[in-house]
């Protein structure tokens, strides 16, 4: 059998595989998605090159299996008394950061996990420590990228998708689920040590004394943040003070914001629709052209709230009056109100009137403390005492502010 | 984290200092360093740190440390009040 050498007619008008239509440069030739490529690569069978006359694809990786998809991620098999166990890359793949990206904006937040149960990383042996994680993505990627020349096994608990910290808190990464993965992987197998690193955080759902009541492995807490395991490992499982503390810098806090204004598109539209809809009453009933003419000014205040509680109270936190989100959030929002007033008056001076001025700040301030409020869920200092506290006493104003900015905001119509 | 304070006055936070054995559990999971051992007994250094986060009363193996662990964020209160304890999810 002759091979394609790529003058073919065949090869000349095949595009790439993705392709969907038939008609290539050479108009009605086949494409490689046609029955007769096809047929023409069965005939072509040993030759080994495929019709579309681009570069021939790799062969199937030896770890291939039916039924099974290889993960970019595992970088080979390592074989143990308890059978193969896939061995982790330390670097992030494009699609990793993909993933990472949809994951922080929130469209890809949800079910982005990994099989639970035992990966390794590096050369891993029977002395090599064991470290215990999450099954949510972000949380995998985290350690294992700080894993770079470490030998370590790393067991990945069923988390329902959830990080470290809040698995914890709300029981799926617990002593049971630890108990469970330790038996399930076939861990006492695998290493002659009888010890588990688990992440600082996972503490609130782990009871390490019982841990090791129920199967036989101690439980040692590891730091914080995966960053600084290389460290603790050198220095025998021992962490500093500065380990065993949580941080809340500014990357950390732009990093969770994005999904304040992802959850927001739940009700955005519909606030946005309300601000026009109430814009359009005046003296004379209902009109369309005060929709047009007053409604975007009404709209850009929600917008202004928006933004004030949902990005910009994250950013400047440790820079902003009060203790109570609600605080924050209104300082923030007034401020982004009285931008949007300066605005409506700098373009349009005789656009709003004084009280409908005084119901765009009220909006913004009102909206935005309610935002900050919710932020409370993102940090990792609030207690639930103190949030509930805050919320019994700030939810009526917030409520009343967006009656009284409706209020004068109609008001400011006759 | 030092410029981070949250309401003062608030944490269930407890401990009973008879009880405690000195282990120092409650001072290594402590995210904010609200615990820490001296002289063979945990004190309670910075009270309106704690988040309630649970860790050190789910690792006393004495139970000398008592506190009502919860979730601080307030969209899950409010599902809380609005739904339930039982229907109420995180984010």
């Amino acid at each position: 059998m002759k091979p394609l050498t790529g003058k073919e007619p065949i090869a000349a008008a095949a595009g790439p595989c993705a392709c969907g239509g038939a008609s290539g440069p050479g108009g009605g030739a086949v494409s490689c998605c046609d029955a007769s490529c096809d047929a023409s690569v069965a005939a072509d069978g040993d030759s080994g090159q495929p019709c579309c006359g681009g570069p021939q694809a790799p062969a199937a990786s030896p770890m291939a299996r039916p039924g099974y998809e290889l993960l970019p991620f595992v970088a080979s098999f390592v074989t143990t008394l308890s059978g193969p166990v896939p061995v982790v890359r330390t670097t992030l793949g494009r699609g990793d950061v993909r993933g990472t990206l949809g994951a922080r904006l929130g469209y890809g937040r949800d079910g982005y996990r990994v099989a639970p149960g035992l990966y390794g990383v590096g050369s891993p042996g029977p002395d090599s420590p064991v470290l215990v994680t999450a099954d949510y993505k972000l949380s995998f990627d985290a350690l294992r990228r700080e894993l770079s020349g470490i030998d370590a096994w790393i067991l990945v608990l069923d988390t329902r998708g959830v990080n470290v910290w809040c698995a914890a808190g709300k029981g799926t990464f617990s002593t049971g689920e630890v108990v469970r993965q330790v038996a399930a992987s076939g861990l006492e197998r695998v290493v002659t040590h009888r010890r588990l690193i688990l992440p600082q955080l996972a503490a609130p759902g782990v009871s390490a004394l019982k841990v090791k009541e129920r199967c036989g492995f101690s439980v040692v807490y590891g730091p914080v943040r995966a960053a600084d395991l290389p460290a603790f490992l050198r220095a025998g499982n021992r962490a500093t003070p500065a380990m065993r503390r949580v941080s809340f810098t500014l990357a950390e806090r732009l990093a969770v914001s994005p999904v304040e204004l992802y959850h927001a598109r739940k009700w955005l539209w519909w606030a946005v629709l309300a601000a026009l809809a109430v814009s359009g009453i005046g003296p004379g009933g209902f009109s369309l052209s005060a929709v047009w003419e007053r409604g975007p000014w009404l709209a850009a205040a929600t917008g202004a709230g928006l933004v004030a509680g949902a990005l910009l109270v994250p950013a400047l936190l440790p820079w902003l009056p009060g203790r109570a989100f609600a605080v924050k959030g209104a300082f923030v929002g007034a401020i982004g109100g009285l931008f949007t007033v300066s605005a409506a008056v700098g373009v349009f001076p005789g656009a709003v009137p004084v009280s409908g001025r005084v119901g765009m700040v009220l909006l913004a301030a009102g909206i935005s403390s309610y935002l900050a409020m919710n932020f409370t869920g993102s940090t990792p200092f609030t207690s639930p005492s103190g949030v509930e506290r805050e919320m019994r006493r700030a939810m009526p104003l917030q409520a009343a502010a967006l009656v009284a900015a409706t209020a004068s905001w109609i008001a400011s119509a006759f | 984290m030092r410029t981070f304070r949250y309401l003062s006055g608030v944490s269930t936070l407890a401990l009973d200092t008879a009880r405690c054995v000195g282990c120092g559990w409650c001072e290594v999971v402590c995210p904010h360093g609200v615990l820490a051992v001296s002289d063979g007994k945990a004190g309670i250094v910075d009270r309106d740190r704690c988040m309630e986060c649970g860790a050190c009363a789910a690792n006393c193996p004495a139970g000398a440390v008592r506190v009502t662990p919860g979730v601080g964020c307030a969209a899950y209160i409010l599902q809380v009040w609005l739904k339930g304890k039982a229907k109420a999810s995180c984010c």
